[in-house]
């Protein structure tokens, strides 16, 4: 390419870099915000894995170009940055799944089958007070429309608003 | 009707959340749970559950766990698992049920 011609060229901008970094962005988020609520894309977080694939592909086709065709692509400094702040989101992310998570309590004293569940007196939603003896002879509503007292209770501890 | 109420098991949901944040959740599940509320943790440590400040802001918190209790207050089934991200599914719970005699 004449080099006149090359100097007076606008260089096109690097969509593919900045693709990617959305990408990774996208995939980090969209995760907390949606993929952690359902058990199939929560446990083993295979939709943000391939989005960070997809990721990585953009920005590896966007830092070839520009590196390639440097005088028609911009993006070999900001391609870079980008691919730098896309594998500190791909690590935060693996920290928080292969890591983090498993920070629990080992709760070695909580009860096992066959022990006795311990007694408890807890408020409802609705302001109304229960033991676990009483949510345990109390009558509901069962098939049938019958109402008899439950067969066991199933107590499920759960992490709240958080 | 919900298969845990066809399998006449009751389900109670507890957490730190006050009773007015427990009631949509409640409506949300059609009125078949009841939801308790332990704000200070208490029966939560008395279950060996706590878990210290993981909560927004800091707040402790129950760390999952679920069991099913017979008429006779006894334990039937424990899951904790080791991983604060994964939780007993439906299947899973109505699968214990039917170990009930």
């Amino acid at each position: 390419m004449p080099e006149q011609e090359a100097a007076q060229m606008k260089k096109k901008w690097n969509w593919r870099i900045w693709a990617g970094l959305l990408t990774s962005v996208a995939a980090f988020l969209s995760y907390l915000v949606l993929f952690s609520r359902y058990p199939l894309t929560r446990d083993v977080p295979w939709v943000n894995f391939l989005l960070f694939a997809a990721s990585g592909v953009l920005l590896f086709l966007g830092l070839r170009k520009a590196y390639r065709e440097p005088q028609v692509y911009r993006g070999k400094i900001s391609g870079a940055i980008a691919a730098v702040i896309s594998t500190a989101i791909l690590g935060l992310f693996c920290f928080g799944i292969f890591y983090a998570s498993k920070q629990i309590p080992k709760s070695a004293d909580a009860p096992k089958a066959g022990q006795k569940a311990p007694d408890f007196t807890l408020v409802d939603s609705t302001g109304k007070s229960h033991s676990l003896s009483s949510l345990l002879s109390e009558p509901m509503e069962g098939p049938g429309g019958v109402q008899t007292a439950p067969r066991a209770v199933m107590l499920v501890f759960y992490r709240g608003y958080w | 009707m919900s298969e845990f109420e066809a399998a006449r098991v009751r389900v109670v949901a507890i957490s730190v959340d006050l009773p007015e944040e427990s009631e949509p959740l409640r409506k949300k599940a059609g009125y078949t749970y009841t939801f308790l509320s332990d704000p200070n943790a208490e029966v939560i440590r008395r279950y060996d559950l706590l878990h210290q400040g993981a909560g927004v802001n800091g707040h402790d918190i129950a760390r999952p766990a679920e069991f099913l209790v017979d008429s006779a207050g006894v334990v039937r089934w424990a899951n904790l698992t080791d991983d604060f991200r994964e939780r007993a599914t439906a299947d899973e719970m109505l699968a214990a049920i039917r170990t009930l005699p």
